[in-house]
Parts: structure tokens; sequence; C-alpha cells
């Protein structure tokens, strides 16, 4: 599904990324740990394609296609999605009306028959419903006024109208309560199929306590020093990252 | 669904690079020679069959003119205009045809291209296709549009005059109005602007060929939209609309005004006028979305766009709202106003200006509170982008006998890229201390995060700005009827293509 060779990115000239090596198979969840500074958000962002992250080297390839030469709707046509941190506000844009100009888009691209208004909305109303939003989060307008919770709720709320093959979830579970989280984890658990991956940025441990990884992957400055199954999420959780980055050194 | 995904949909099918109608059609023109003399005037006045008081107001006017001079207060800049060098009339050398069948198919396929459909049956199609695509703005009842079409400088067809006259609705170019309702023109033509107003509407009342009377009697609300499409298709023919709409004692009328226009590389001086007025209770809505051709990238052969807009709200509450979504022309020169003279009146100014490359727009209102308890509203967008310049002027003035004037102003920018200006200039005059005058201004930018955002969910860039840009001018664009808040939105969309990136 993915595969990332010695993928190096900088900001501003500076080094961020410096060699990243990581192969996600089709139907596995990977979290990515680390503490902050490490390039965690970078790597969601360059997977992405944010042109304010210079790729210096290294190969990205999704689904068999080079994903660093593609523009960021590209890649999400061809499936791929990024929950931000950080949602943006986009004043006076009804959230009913993007998700619905951003679903036909993709699906134009796929070369699928766009959804009418009516048949969106249902589509658009079951979900929201499932993850259990009010339905007056589809009328306002894109994360104005939303409290930090709601922001990421509206991004597990794309994401489960886009159905990407694979999700980067940018630290998701920061600033959510045990309820919210649970949702969030539902949204992601709710589209594992054998077709679909994720990629889980996180600080925690206990998003992965309802979001079960199949790899957990260390990163420090730039690199992935250390994976290993879920249970490094908890050595991680018990003995801190100072000790798993000086171990790997 | 709201309009705007709706049309969004619509604008992927027409990016196209450049000015999407620019294109001219082959129809033999009867032309007055280049320049400016009570010659000049008096060959207008001729070909037109205006009775003598017609003519000795344009030389008045005219006379006036000679001792003006061209304002230079706006934030514009651009060659000298030498206004001996301009048509002052031309006409299809047909006669103005009397029914739809006698119009010139040439001009016909011509309004088909532009999207205009002249025939009575495609505008009510027209009409119900869009009302099913969207429930937000529900369509009017009845939602018939009546079109006076102008093109160039006589009226080629008149649609629906029939039903209008029934409800006693006059409505017909001016220079028929002239001819057949000289009583009414007489005694209000230039009551709103004086001839001698400003430079440009000195030129107009001297020089105006055609455009639209509109007249709703006492007690009527018209029966339809009414919508004149302007197109200026002559090379180097200035083009002088005059309207004039009277709205008596508990009258409704909404109008609707539109252009497009052939892409060309003289400068085209366009200076219109419009006048309104509105006794006890009448309500005038009046809506434009002005597409004239910009120029190209480099801003050269745009059309010059000098406009004198003002209503007169004569009556005890009556009401005149103008709405706008300003897209197009090189430099833009316009100021849609209200006189509230009349105790309780209301006057309203929604105002979209979109420039891009080298465009430059100086533009707003000037709301003149005389009576009392009178009411004024103004919300102003500007949107600037390439390296074009949005200034927004406006005047609210309370007299000393408006006690209990209330005025609130939103004046809000939004800047695309980093070359573009965009001002704001309001001028506050109260002299009424019972007045309320809020005034607020934002100005914001098209963030690179916002951008990438809409981006990563499949959007292209494009896309992303329609939408935002949609979203930033959303309260004003709900002002505008149906009809035309869709092709606004298409608009908006056209002429910010290439604007970032």
């Amino acid at each position: 599904m993915l595969r990332i060779h010695a993928l190096c990115a900088s900001v501003e000239e500076k080094p961020i990324l410096r060699g990243i090596d990581l192969e996600l198979p089709a139907g596995q969840v990977h979290a990515i740990m680390g503490p902050n500074g490490s390039g965690k958000s970078t790597l969601g962002y360059v997977l992405a394609g944010n042109d304010g992250y210079a790729v210096t080297g290294g190969e990205v390839t999704f689904d068999g296609q080079n994903l660093l030469e593609m523009e960021p709707e590209e890649r999400a046509a061809a499936g791929l999605f990024l929950a931000f941190q950080a949602p943006l506000e986009l004043p006076g844009v009804n959230n009913a009306n993007f998700l619905r100009t951003a679903l036909n888009a993709v699906r134009r691209a796929r070369g699928e028959d766009e959804l009418d208004a009516p048949s969106f909305l249902r589509l658009a109303r079951s979900e929201s419903k499932r993850l259990q939003f009010p339905d007056d989060m589809l009328k306002r307008n894109v994360n104005v006024g939303f409290s930090g919770g709601e922001k990421k709720r509206n991004e597990v709320l794309q994401m489960a109208i886009l159905r990407p093959k694979l999700a980067v979830l940018d630290e998701t579970d920061s600033g959510l309560d045990i309820d919210a989280l649970r949702v969030v984890a539902d949204g992601v658990n709710a589209l594992r199929r054998p077709e679909f991956s994720a990629l889980v940025i996180t600080h925690h441990q206990r998003l992965l306590d309802h979001l079960v990884p199949d790899r957990v992957h260390v990163l420090s400055k730039g690199r992935i020093v250390r994976s290993g199954g879920p249970e490094l999420a908890r050595e991680l959780e018990a003995n801190g990252y100072s000790q798993v980055v000086a171990d790997a050194a | 669904m709201p309009a705007v995904a709706e049309t969004l949909d619509t604008v992927q099918s027409i990016t196209q690079s450049g000015y999407k109608w620019g294109f001219e059609t082959n129809i033999d023109m009867e032309i007055a020679p280049k320049g400016l003399s009570p010659d000049t005037i008096r060959m207008i006045s001729e070909k037109k069959g205006e009775p003598s008081w017609m003519l000795d107001w344009r030389l008045k006017a005219y006379e006036n003119w000679l001792t003006m001079e061209e304002p230079n207060w706006a934030k514009v800049g651009y060659p000298k205009i030498d206004y001996q060098d301009i048509h002052y009339y031309a006409a299809p050398k047909r006669p103005a045809p009397k029914s739809l069948d006698d119009v010139d198919p040439e001009l016909l396929a011509m309004y088909e291209k532009l999207g205009i459909p002249l025939k009575e049956r495609a505008i009510l199609a027209g009409v119900q296709a869009e009302a099913e695509d969207d429930d937000r703005l529900s369509p009017p009842s009845g939602s018939n549009i009546a079109v006076d079409a102008v093109f160039d400088s006589v009226s080629v067809a008149t649609t629906f005059r029939e039903q209008l006259s029934k409800a006693g609705v006059i409505f017909c170019p001016i220079s028929d109005a002239i001819r057949e309702h000289p009583e009414l023109v007489r005694k209000y033509i230039g009551s709103v602007i004086p001839a001698g107003d400003n430079y440009f509407s000195a030129l107009n009342s001297a020089v105006f060929t055609d455009g639209s009377f509109v007249y709703i009697p006492k007690g009527v609300r018209c029966p339809m939209e009414l919508s004149t499409y302007f197109r200026i298709n002559a090379r180097n023919t200035g083009q002088f609309e005059r309207t004039l709409i009277i709205a008596e004692e508990g009258a409704y009328v909404s109008y609707l005004e539109g252009c497009t226009a052939p892409q060309r590389d003289e400068n085209q001086l366009h200076a219109a006028v419009v006048e309104l007025v509105a006794f006890d209770d009448a309500q005038i809505k009046y809506s434009t979305v002005q597409n004239w051709y910009p120029g190209d990238s480099e801003g050269r052969g745009g059309i010059y766009n000098f406009v004198t807009k003002r209503g007169a709200c004569r009556g005890k509450r009556s009401k005149i709202s103008w709405t706008q979504v300003e897209t197009g022309s090189a430099i833009t020169w316009k100021y849609p106003s209200c006189i509230l003279q009349g105790d309780d009146s209301v006057g309203e100014f929604y105002s979209v200006a979109v420039t891009n490359n080298r465009q430059q727009a100086d533009t707003g209102t000037k709301m003149i509170h005389i009576g009392k308890n009178t009411r004024s509203t103004i919300v102003s967008k500007g949107i600037s982008a390439g390296r074009s310049d949005n200034t927004y002027r406006g005047l609210v003035r309370i007299m000393p006998k408006a006690t209990g004037a209330r005025n609130f102003t939103q004046c809000d920018s939004l800047l695309i890229g980093d070359q573009c200006g965009a001002h704001t200039v309001p001028y506050i005059e109260s002299r009424n201390p019972s007045a309320t005058i809020e005034h607020e201004a934002t100005t914001s930018k098209i963030a690179d995060d916002q951008l990438f955002y809409c981006r990563s969910r499949g959007l292209s860039e494009e896309d992303a700005v329609g939408l935002l840009v949609n979203g930033f001018c959303k309260d004003v664009l709900k002002e505008l009827p149906m009809e035309f808040a869709v092709e606004a939105q298409k608009l908006l969309a056209v002429s910010l293509e290439g604007s970032v990136g």
C-alpha cells in the first residue's frame, strides 16, 4: 500500500526528516510515536503534499504510484487522507457543501458518478449519526466556532465520507476526552478492511487501546529508531521516549 | 443544497483561460462620425425621433459638461480619454424589430452563446431547471423574467410586454418612453441625478442612446423580475445607457441588470446613469452582475466603467436596495446611492467587487439620511487578486432633521496573493446627535493553509478559491434574485481563474 524509502524533507532549509524507511501493507494499521519535534507531523504533511515542506531525497510509492510527483488533490483522489492535527477554519463555507464538493471532486477523478444533493445528504446524515454527531454540524461553516473536539470529529466525518484507502491521522486524539477518543477510534475501526490502511501519529498509548496497531514505529530526530508490535507502545508509555530512544542509539 | 456546491459543479465546466465571452458578431452598424459636438447630439436625438424638449435638455447637459473637469479623486489610473475620438452613436442597420420573429437570427444566436435565452419558453425552461437544483433560493412565485435586450444602442427585442401592460407596468427602452410617455420621462429624468451632477452624468445626459424605462403604478407589485442585458459590441463606440425606474405609492419592482462584452484591444468608455424614484411604501430592488471585459492580464483593452446610480426614497417607508456583483471592467467607478428623504425610508447596498490582474475598482455607496428614522445598511465585500487595486469608498451623511437615523456598515476585504491592494475609505458625517452609526471593517487573506486543506480533500486549487470566495461573499449573494445568484457565483469563480499559484 505505502512504501517509504530514505525519505528526507526540510522546512525552510532545515532538515526535519532524515531518511525514513517504512512499509505499510494493505489492511494494516501502523502507529508512529515519538517526542515533540521528532518529525511526526512533517511526515503527515509530506505524504499529503504540502508544498511548505521540501522533499530533499527518497521515494514514496502509494498503491504503485510515485506519490511525491502528485498534486495534493491527486493524492486525495488516489485515496490518501490526512486528518489534520489543527483543522483549518473555512469561514462562510457550509460543511455539507464542502464535503459534497470534495466527495464529488474525488469521485469524478476516480471516474465515478457524482452524488446528487439528496443522496449525498442521506450519506452524510447516516455517517454523522453513526459517529454520534449532532445534525447541525453539517449545516455549520467548516470548523468555524468548533471546539477542539468537534474539529477532530469533523475530520473523522470527512474521512468516513471520503472513504480513503490510506488514512494518516495526525494526533487526532490530542485534546479529546475518553468518549471522544472512542468515537475517533470507532470511526477508524469502521473503515478497517483488507484494502484499508492507517498511519496513526500519536503521543499517547490510550488511542492505541481502542485502535490496536499492527506495528508501532518510534520516530526520533527524523528517523525511525525502533519498530515493534503493539507491546512497544505500552513499553513507551511505561518507560518514556528517552529510554527507548537512548536504547536505540 | 445551498447554491455554492451546485455552482461549483457548473463552474468546473467553464474553466477556460482568458475571457470566456470574448467574441464579436458581425451585424452592419450605422455609426455616427467620431467626436462630440452639438451636431452629434442633434443626430442622436433625430435618430431617436425625440421631441424638442429632450434635445434641448441634452444640449444643456452638453454645455454643462464643457465647463466641467474629469474627476480625479478616485484611486484609479488610466490614460487620458480623448472624448473626440469616440463614436457616440451606433445602431444595427435594420429598423428596430416589432417582434421576436424580426430579430436578426445572428443576434439571437449570440444571445444563445451567452446563455441568455430570449425566447419566453427558453427563459421559463432555464429558470425551472435552476430551481430544481437549488432549494436554498426558492424560486419566486411565478418565476418569470422579462428581458429587454440592449444590443449596442438600440433595443432589439422586448418580451413579456403584454403581460406587464396588463398590470399597468411600463417596461420599455427609454427612447420609446420618450416618445410614448413623454410626460413621465420629462417629469422624472434628471430629477435624482441632475444633468450637471458630475462629469460623467453630464456626458451621459448629452449623448445617452438607450437604456430602460420602468414605471410601476400605485399599489402594483410587478408580476415578474425585470431584466436587461447590456452589451457593448461596436469598436470604439462608447455606450451611454440611461435607466429610469419609478415606483409609485405601494409599488414593488425587482430589476436585474447584467453585462458581458466581447474582447477587444481599445479601451471602451462606458458611462451609464441609473435613476430610481420610490414613493410612499414603494420598494425597488436593483441588482447588477457586471462583467465587462476587464482587459488582458496586463490590463490592456478593458472597459472603463464610470457609472452614476442613485435612488431617491421620496416617500414614507419607501425602500431602495442596490445589490451589485462587479467582476469586470479595467476601471470601475461606481457609487450606487440612496437619498433617504421620506420618514422611515430604508436604503441598502450590498456589493461584491472582484479585481484581478491589473483591474482597478473604486466603488461604494452614499447614504444620505434626510427624513426621520431613516435606516441604511451597507455590506461591501472586496476581493483583490493579481496586481489589482480594490477600493471601497462610502459616505454616510446624517442631515440635521434625520432624528433617529441609523446606519450599519460592514466592509470586508479579501486578498489573494501578495501583490494586490485593498483600500477602505469611509466618510461619515453626522449632524444629528440622535443618529446611530456603526462601521465594521475586516481584511483577510486566503491562507495557503486553507488552500492546502481543501486540496488535501480533493478540490483543485481553483475550486478551493471559488469555495472560499463564495463563502466570503455569501451575505451579499443571498440578496440577489435566484437567477442572478447562480450566475454571479459562476462569474466569481471565472474571474478569479489563475489568481493563485
